[in-house]
């Protein structure tokens, strides 16, 4: 791998989106024009502490937005350089496997930068979202998350042959974990055997950590911990993903 | 290593077997393709042409055989900056400028960060498309397109250039100039194998390969090939060595009952022709 190489991959990456403005736009007002749609659908929901539902759903959808969103551009955009012989060449060049990934999590990193930039102060500053704990760590998440929805895109599309496979891994892989990673009770009273195995999976810990920010006020020492989770899914994802990458094809 | 540089062929193709899909789409092949000249790689669509040129670039899983390019396993890590590969279909981003596209390709083979723009034009200027520079390459038109995508191959100026039917669809003026701009980079030392389903081109070609069913039917130059064959043209001699092939697999076939009539067996007149 070489830095120079990682980076002339995600600078071209981000120019393609930057040339489809249609895009950008989608990225950025859709996260925001859900919450709001969250928010209003609880204004008049208390929670049984006697607080505001939506301050108890918020944290967990600002850490699935970024998530499912770059997890299905991740997997159409590799799935697009397959197909458009593109990656045929580049696996010609003298460009690493990794380079290739990780110009591509680079790339996606920085686009959910700004999404989770725009989406957070949107929360918060529009939608009076209560954070007890920095808001900066609820960006510092989202990018997490969103690093995480690449790699695994990364990871997963590699077994898509066509478009239509590589949508239909969004419910197989990302509606599981959007079910059990609390947003629809707390994991703890979820039966025995699915608790477990909602251990296993990366988003339960991305929401965890958005939870435990809008909820407690020290939070950065547990966050810290769920994030190490969450970046060794990072880092197995790009790793496997870029295992999958085979010069050679039949 | 090498005593004589010259000697070493730039491609070198020994029992090459390569089996797509259940099929076997070459069953065996060796041959040298000397350094420094325009050799044109001739055959019907089908033929095995891309699937030889993919195994030449080293993205091809191939079931037997050797090929190496430089006197280097092909597709080795140290061959990915000395060897150029234009695909059939245009493989360039659509949603860049021509500029961005070459920028990242020049980036990608090593192009020293001050001279990726002198780079950039020359190249763009090479395919003549320097007044589209900037635009889109999804606006452009389909022949426009494949230009781009030969100057991305021609980035960086590699020694061995495997262009996969880069004339196909340009007007007689483009086709004559890129032909040219071929020969030119032939003689400052380039070698080009450069394949295409139109047998004309083989006057354009220094050495030409007829191709079919995976084997060559013929290895040599136009010269040689049309005195062994007694054929006007390529075309016809292509005709005569196919009925040639034809006519021994029949004479093969009633030794021994039951061979597919289409299997070309081993090109006796490949001997003749290079003769």
């Amino acid at each position: 791998m070489s830095p120079r190489l990682t980076l002339a991959t995600a600078a071209r990456v981000l120019g393609q989106i930057r040339h489809d403005r249609r895009t950008i736009a989608l990225l950025l007002i859709v996260p925001c024009v859900l919450l709001g749609l969250g928010a209003w659908i609880f204004a008049d929901t208390k929670t049984m502490a006697g607080g505001n539902l939506f301050d108890q759903i918020g944290g967990p959808l600002l850490g699935i937005f970024p998530f499912v969103v770059i997890f299905l551009v991740t997997s159409i955009a590799t799935l697009r350089e397959r197909q458009s012989g593109t990656l045929e060449r580049l696996l010609t060049l003298p460009l690493g496997k990794g380079d290739l990934i990780a110009g591509y999590a680079i790339a996606f990193g920085v686009v959910a930068a700004v999404q989770a930039t725009v989406a957070c102060g949107f929360a918060v500053y529009v939608l009076g979202l209560d954070v007890r704990g920095p808001v900066w760590l609820l960006l510092v998440v989202a990018v997490m998350d969103a690093l995480l929805g690449s790699a695994l895109g990364l990871f997963v599309s590699a077994f898509a042959v066509t478009e239509f496979q590589a949508v239909q891994f969004m419910p197989a892989f990302v509606l599981p974990q959007f079910l059990l990673c609390g947003l629809f009770g707390p994991r703890d009273e979820l039966p025995e055997g699915l608790r477990q195995f909602s251990d296993l999976l990366p988003l339960s810990y991305a929401v965890d950590a958005m939870t435990t920010i809008t909820t407690k006020a020290d939070a950065t020492g547990d966050v810290l911990l769920d994030m190490l989770v969450v970046l060794g899914f990072v880092v197995a994802g790009v790793v496997l993903g870029a295992a999958t990458l085979r010069r050679r094809t039949p | 290593m090498v005593k004589n540089e010259g000697v070493v062929p730039a491609i070198r193709v020994r029992d090459l077997r390569v089996i797509r899909g259940g099929r076997t789409v070459i069953p065996g092949l060796t041959l040298d393709i000397p350094r420094g000249q325009v050799v044109g790689l001739l055959g019907p669509s089908g033929c095995g042409k891309t699937t030889l040129m993919r195994c030449v670039v080293g993205v091809q899983k191939i079931a037997s055989g050797d090929v190496r390019v430089l006197d280097l396993p092909a597709g080795g890590p140290e061959l990915r900056h000395r060897v150029g590969y234009l695909t059939q279909a245009p493989s360039v981003y659509g949603d860049l400028t021509i500029e961005e596209n070459l920028r990242y390709f020049a980036a990608v083979v090593g192009t020293p960060r001050k001279a990726v723009g002198d780079e950039v034009a020359r190249v763009v200027d090479l395919v003549s498309l320097a007044d589209h520079a900037g635009s889109r390459v999804d606006t452009l038109s389909g022949g426009q397109r494949s230009r781009v995508s030969l100057a991305a191959a021609l980035v960086g100026t590699p020694e061995v250039l495997v262009l996969d039917e880069p004339t196909v669809g340009l007007d007689p003026v483009l086709r004559r100039d890129l032909w040219d701009i071929f020969h030119r980079l032939a003689e400052g030392g380039v070698t080009l194998l450069i394949s295409s389903h139109v047998m004309d081109e083989a006057v354009r070609c220094d050495h030409i390969l007829l191709m079919r069913a995976g084997l060559m039917l013929a290895d040599g130059t136009l010269a040689e090939v049309l005195g062994a064959t007694g054929a006007k043209d390529a075309e016809q001699a292509f005709l005569t060595l196919v009925d040639r092939a034809n006519a021994a697999a029949a004479a093969a076939g009633a030794a021994s009952a039951g061979t597919p009539a289409d299997h070309v067996p081993d090109p006796v007149s490949s001997k003749e022709a290079t003769r």
